[in-house]
């Protein structure tokens, strides 16, 4: 079941489209951000609201790479591996975070701190190698500033 | 020659952004005084066409155009839809976030002024997911030009009202392609849609819609403002206006600046961005993101605009240049790119779907020294296969064009590759950028 809070967020989103479903996204990324991930439930809860089948609402979720059907960590750090980053180094940021929290990109730390993803260019190339961490960017990483950074991750 | 920059010459060096009251007070807003002052939507249309505008989305293609296929007239289909292109995902790529960021209220208003010209009421941004502080600051825009009454009221001087949402989105290169972003906003897996019936008349829930690039956007209220010809006075070429060009890469200082269109990339290279790092050499750019061809020494003096480039040369695309420099193999550099077309590839048609990962795979072959010949050939026969005309949209064709100019400017590094049965970079690469 939809909360009353995410209750209401979706009913503020549906009012900038003419028909139910355009609001997918914004639906799928209102409950992530309430429960962290969209599980087969919240799945459920959301096509119920839209009146679409959960089939089809899955057909876009499993599309978007910022619609998490697993469960994540606390925190997401999402490394461009585009090519700016990858002339800059963005090889030397992967290994320093398994270096540091002994995980692969797509794997999450066994306390649940941290999830790791590539990203695509992140749009912040003149500053390569860069890095988003929940919703924040850092430009010119090095293995050294991942460090720093990170302790603001907890 | 015009000297100014009318997109960025006040935006703040510290990133800061500009709300309602500094936007108005360098002249914000003022092209909806030409409303009151009569003007009409055609008026817009016809200054927009003779300002020589095109599409700053990579295409340009030119907006008047563009524009002309729009059903116009108390016959005409309502609602229309103008939407605004901010997915900005094409790898090198930054120069809509560096407005949106700083200018929130100039995609408000150079909305509102396309949707005006084409009597479209309702507008959507369709703004990348990962782009959080550029969605902060274009929601709060939005919110004040609402309290103004800019959005939501009858402009002045006229009974046209505007409505303006913003649609954050959730990643997925495919969904900048125009029609694919339309499916992705009505709530639809985002597959891009068979070409005609072409958006400009069968759009967002079928009705016309005309997809913009933001920077395009941005250029609009001050052709309105100051005229064909001073527009035209911005510009070195025949095509009008300045450009948000960029450099990434290892040169001395990589950035952003707003200059004439024509400008050539190797004043922009050498004058802006202080010319390649120290003791790192030049061996070739892509000019605007990864879906354009290499340009190579020999090209530097080319006006970097949409109309001078010869066709062996390809094309401006973003404007934002990616260097390839010495230190750095061509093979790595085109399997990184080929690899985030793999990736990114909507899976819809089989060409693309299946050819862009059997090039990543051999070009991996190449950086592990297990290539041949007749890989080469294969590389050689995927960029006809996967050229323009055989695969469902864009994407495809422009995952070919770094790999065929590559092909053909960096051969023997190629050849080297099998011959020396690895990558000749490869210790050396891996230093190199820890360094750097
Ligand atoms: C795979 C693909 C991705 C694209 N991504 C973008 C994008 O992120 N932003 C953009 O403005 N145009 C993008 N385009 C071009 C759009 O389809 C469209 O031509 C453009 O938004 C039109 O705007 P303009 O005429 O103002 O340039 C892309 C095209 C393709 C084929
Ligand atoms: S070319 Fe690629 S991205 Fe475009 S429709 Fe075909 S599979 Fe999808
Ligand atoms: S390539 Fe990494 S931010 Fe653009």
């Amino acid at each position: 079941m939809l909360t009353e809070i995410e209750r209401r967020e979706l009913e503020d989103a549906v009012k900038h489209y003419p028909e139910k479903r355009g609001a997918a996204i914004d639906a799928l990324l209102t409950v992530q951000r309430h429960r962290g991930w969209i599980s087969d439930e919240s799945l459920l809860d959301i096509a119920r609201f839209l009146e679409i089948t959960a089939e089809d609402l899955d057909s876009i979720a499993t599309f978007y790479n910022l619609v998490f059907r697993k469960p994540v960590g606390r925190h997401v750090a999402f490394v461009c591996d585009s090519i700016s980053c990858w002339i800059k180094g963005c090889e030397q940021v992967q290994e320093q975070i398994k270096n540091l929290y002994d995980i692969d990109l797509g794997q999450t730390t066994s306390d649940g701190r941290l999830t790791v993803l590539p990203i695509a260019c992140l749009g912040h190339c003149e500053r390569a190698p860069a890095m988003m961490i929940d919703q924040d960017v850092y430009g010119q990483v090095t293995p050294e500033k991942m460090e720093i950074i990170m302790e603001k991750y907890k | 020659m015009n000297n100014e920059r009318p997109l960025t010459q006040h935006l703040h060096p510290n990133g800061r952004p500009r709300l309602l009251r500094e936007y108005v007070s360098t002249g914000g807003y003022g092209s909806l005084q030409k409303l009151a002052a009569g003007m009409v939507p055609k008026d817009v249309q016809r200054l927009v066409g003779e300002a020589g505008l095109r599409g700053r989305g990579g295409g340009g293609f030119p907006t008047g155009t563009k524009w002309s296929f729009v059903p116009m007239g108390p016959d005409a289909s309502k609602p229309k839809y103008i939407v605004a292109n901010g997915d900005e995902m094409e790898p090198g790529t930054f120069k809509d976030r560096i407005l949106m960021e700083g200018d929130p209220h100039g995609l408000v208003e150079g909305m509102i002024m396309a949707g005006y010209a084409l009597d479209a009421e309702v507008g959507y941004i369709f703004l990348r997911g990962e782009y959080h502080l550029s969605a902060q600051r274009l929601n709060q825009a939005i919110a004040e030009a609402y309290a103004e009454g800019y959005l939501g009221k009858s402009l002045p001087g006229t009974t046209f009202r505007f409505d303006l949402h913003l649609h954050s989105s959730a990643g997925r290169y495919i969904c900048g392609e125009e029609t694919a972003l339309l499916n992705a906003l009505e709530g639809k897996r985002a597959v891009p849609r068979a070409k005609p019936p072409f958006p400009q008349t069968v759009g967002l829930w079928g009705q016309p819609t005309i997809v913009q690039n933001v920077e395009t956007l941005y250029n609009i209220p001050h052709i309105i403002n100051h005229g064909v010809e001073w527009y035209h006075r911005l510009s070195r070429t025949k095509d009008g206006g300045t450009k948000i060009y960029g450099i990434s890469g290892r040169v001395t200082n990589p950035g952003w600046w707003e200059l004439p269109l024509g400008t050539t990339a190797r004043e922009i290279l050498d004058r802006h961005a202080g010319g390649m790092a120290d003791g790192i050499g030049f061996r070739g750019l892509l000019p605007g993101g990864i879906s354009t061809s290499f340009m190579i020494e020999e090209h530097l003096d080319l006006p970097l605009d949409f109309s001078s480039f010869p066709p062996d040369v390809g094309r401006l695309g973003t404007g934002t240049m990616i260097i390839l420099d010495d230190q750095t193999c061509p093979v790595g550099f085109v399997l990184n790119l080929e690899k985030f077309f793999a990736r990114e590839s909507c899976g819809w048609c089989t060409p693309c779907r299946e050819g862009l990962p059997w090039v990543a795979k051999l070009l991996t072959a190449f950086e592990e020294g297990r290539a041949t010949r007749d890989d080469l050939s294969l590389l050689d026969m995927h960029t006809k296969w996967l050229a323009p005309g055989h695969t469902f949209c864009g994407l495809a064709p422009g995952a070919m064009a770094p790999l065929q100019s590559a092909l053909k400017y960096f051969r023997e590094d190629f050849e080297r590759h099998i011959m020396i049965g690895g990558c000749p970079w490869s210790k050396k690469s891996a230093q190199q950028r820890v360094l750097v």
